[in-house]
């Protein structure tokens, strides 16, 4: 069984085609392929079927500052593993992986910066890192945004994205829930804006403490944004969940969200909604 | 009495004193040294047992069919109790109780999770298992808590917020941030006791207040161990390996932080004495109530505030 086989190693292919990597983007919604210069500039959704392509926020602040407006603050809170935390990693060695896969930090990035020549403060979650999930340092970075835009008096905007409390932060993490929306109390009682943007997917903890508790809640297409995640509620009722379920579309019509918004007028709609909150 | 897998020592001794009091009844014969022989040693072994308990089996204590739920503890340490019903929008939620009553003389809010003790009761109040209506109806009567200026003593025991269908339908992620935010600005004392399971966000959805006291075998969580063990091992296997990894006992919750006061259990578990059990508790909960009573609702709204705003683990380094 061996006539298939390459009877050297090493063997090299002589002309190499210089096509950039991903210059080509295949829809992850229908397929369709297209340029990725295309692509970026419908703020990574599909031209064809308008699939929004999960994002973090590198390319939200881009999308939502004006040009090298946006200035990121508390970058140096960095997590601990307060509880030696081992499942089949140490969680010491989970965090190292997702920081050097990443480039981040953590799951969250807070950043000031003008959107159409008013400035904002801007949250925005990172999926690629631990599902998005939210341990101590993203609780309390987010709870320094709602300070900051407290006495600032600007405008808050939170993008989420996540899977939830991290579990490697047990009770921690959990806390992270009240102590984030008790600092939203505040901000409410000095009457600045929040508005809340919900990304695919948002559930458990984050849904069920910030992010559900914008003066505006604005949702992405097709995001699925609950608490209990899907596969859960399957076993627990015991039979498929109904078509759109938990989707973006399916809060809004049951009242838990303002407007679905396309990402391409996402700036657009948050400076509008700037606007008449402030002006 | 039920006893866990780990009690099987404990119970086969019992059960031999039991057996040699029947003796010396029906035969007249004097055992009583040997009893009292077999009583200190069951003593001994349930003191070793009990004093050197894993993570897990606190959280089996903590879900004992016979430990003392809600409606017990506001049986056993109020009088005068009149639930109220509930959320004023959708239903009433069986699975959150909550009413007024008098505590050591003074009116005050209580409100709890509440599990059923047989299968009809169980499925009713849905093991303890929130609706949001449950939540709604909670922050509702909290608000009358405020209204009237009555301190609020809140119970947790729930394995988490019910995952239906309906639940998401009418908001569950909702309900529970709305009273995460409102709880935190209640200008009237909260003293939240953890007395059984703490699931979650389905048991911080009405544990947030300015004392948090915790029993000594009940847990407290970001997730149960079984959820745990089957996401980060992708199995039902490690369910003690995982109880142990997310530290979830009251001691731990004490350590980082989080809970105020461990309350002590008789030996053995609350359901071993739930009348001591809730004597000890009240105790607790009437020490807290003497602290917070003479503070002025800024005062104890900063300090609410401050609390929360303390809690978690990080780092800053400018690099």
């Amino acid at each position: 069984m061996t006539w298939y086989k390459r009877t050297e190693s090493g063997i090299q292919t002589s002309i190499r085609r210089d096509v950039p990597a991903g210059l080509w983007i295949k829809c992850e919604g229908c397929a369709e392929i297209f340029h990725r210069t295309q692509w970026r500039e419908r703020a990574y959704t599909c031209p064809h079927c308008g699939y929004h392509q999960q994002i973090g926020s590198e390319e939200y602040f881009e999308l939502l500052f004006d040009e090298d407006s946006g200035e990121e603050f508390n970058g140096h809170l960095r997590p601990v593993d307060r509880l030696g935390f081992v499942d089949r990693k140490p969680y010491t060695q989970r965090l190292l992986e997702a920081q050097r896969e990443t480039g981040l930090m953590e799951a969250v990035r807070t950043a000031v910066g003008l959107i159409h020549g008013r400035a904002a403060i801007v949250a925005c979650m990172d999926f690629a890192f631990i599902g998005g999930s939210m341990g101590s340092v993203v609780g309390e970075k987010i709870a320094r945004a709602i300070d900051r835009a407290r006495q600032e008096g600007l405008p808050l905007i939170i993008i989420s994205q996540s899977g939830g409390a991290r579990m490697m932060e047990s009770a921690l993490s959990l806390m992270q829930m009240a102590k984030t929306s008790a600092k939203l109390a505040e901000l409410a009682e000095a009457r600045v804006p929040y508005f809340s943007v919900l990304t695919h997917p948002t559930t458990g903890g984050v849904t069920a403490s910030y992010a559900m508790l914008g003066d505006v809640n604005i949702a992405e297409p097709g995001a699925l944004i609950g608490f209990a995640g899907p596969r859960v509620i399957k076993q627990t009722i015991g039979s498929e969940l109904p078509k759109g379920f938990q989707r973006a579309e399916f809060l809004l019509e049951h009242g838990f969200v303002d407007m679905v918004v396309h990402r391409t007028q996402l700036k657009a709609t948050l400076a509008h909604l700037i606007d008449l909150f402030l002006g | 009495m039920n006893y866990l897998d780990f009690e099987r020592p404990i119970a086969e001794l019992e059960e031999k004193i039991r057996e040699m009091r029947l003796l010396a009844e029906s035969t007249g014969s004097d055992l009583t040294a040997e009893i009292d022989r077999l009583e200190r040693r069951v003593q001994e072994l349930r003191e070793r047992t009990y004093r050197n308990l894993t993570r897990w089996q606190r959280v089996q204590l903590a879900r004992h069919p016979d430990r003392p739920y809600t409606l017990d503890y506001i049986h056993l340490m109020t009088t005068g109790f009149v639930e109220l019903h509930g959320d004023r929008c959708f239903a009433d939620d069986p699975a959150i109780v909550g009413g007024l009553a008098k505590f050591n003389g003074r009116t005050v809010l209580v409100v709890g999770h509440q599990k059923g003790r047989d299968v009809k009761s169980r499925q009713y109040r849905r093991f303890g298992m929130p609706n949001p209506e449950g939540y709604r109806k909670a922050l509702r009567l909290m608000k009358l808590a405020a209204k009237f200026n009555k301190p609020i003593i809140s119970f947790l025991d729930t394995p988490g917020a019910y995952p239906g269908l309906e639940a998401e339908e009418r908001g569950q992620a909702e309900a529970i941030a709305r009273n995460l935010l409102e709880m935190s600005r209640l200008p009237v004392p909260i003293v939240v006791c953890v007395i059984g399971e703490g699931g979650s966000g389905g048991a911080l959805g009405i544990g947030v207040g300015d004392r948090i006291l915790m029993q000594e075998n009940a847990w407290y969580s970001v997730i149960s161990p079984e959820s745990c063990s089957a996401i980060l091992w992708r199995s039902w296997d490690y369910k003690e390996q995982a109880a142990e990894a997310l530290k979830l006992t009251a001691q731990d919750l004490f350590e980082l932080g989080i809970v105020d006061r461990i309350v002590a259990e008789p030996l053995g578990g609350a359901h071993r004495n739930p009348q001591e059990a809730a004597r000890l508790l009240a105790e607790a909960i009437e020490e807290a109530l003497t602290e917070l009573l003479p503070k002025d609702p800024e005062t104890l709204i900063r300090e609410r505030r401050e609390k929360y705003s303390r809690m978690g683990a990080w780092i800053e380094t400018y690099l």
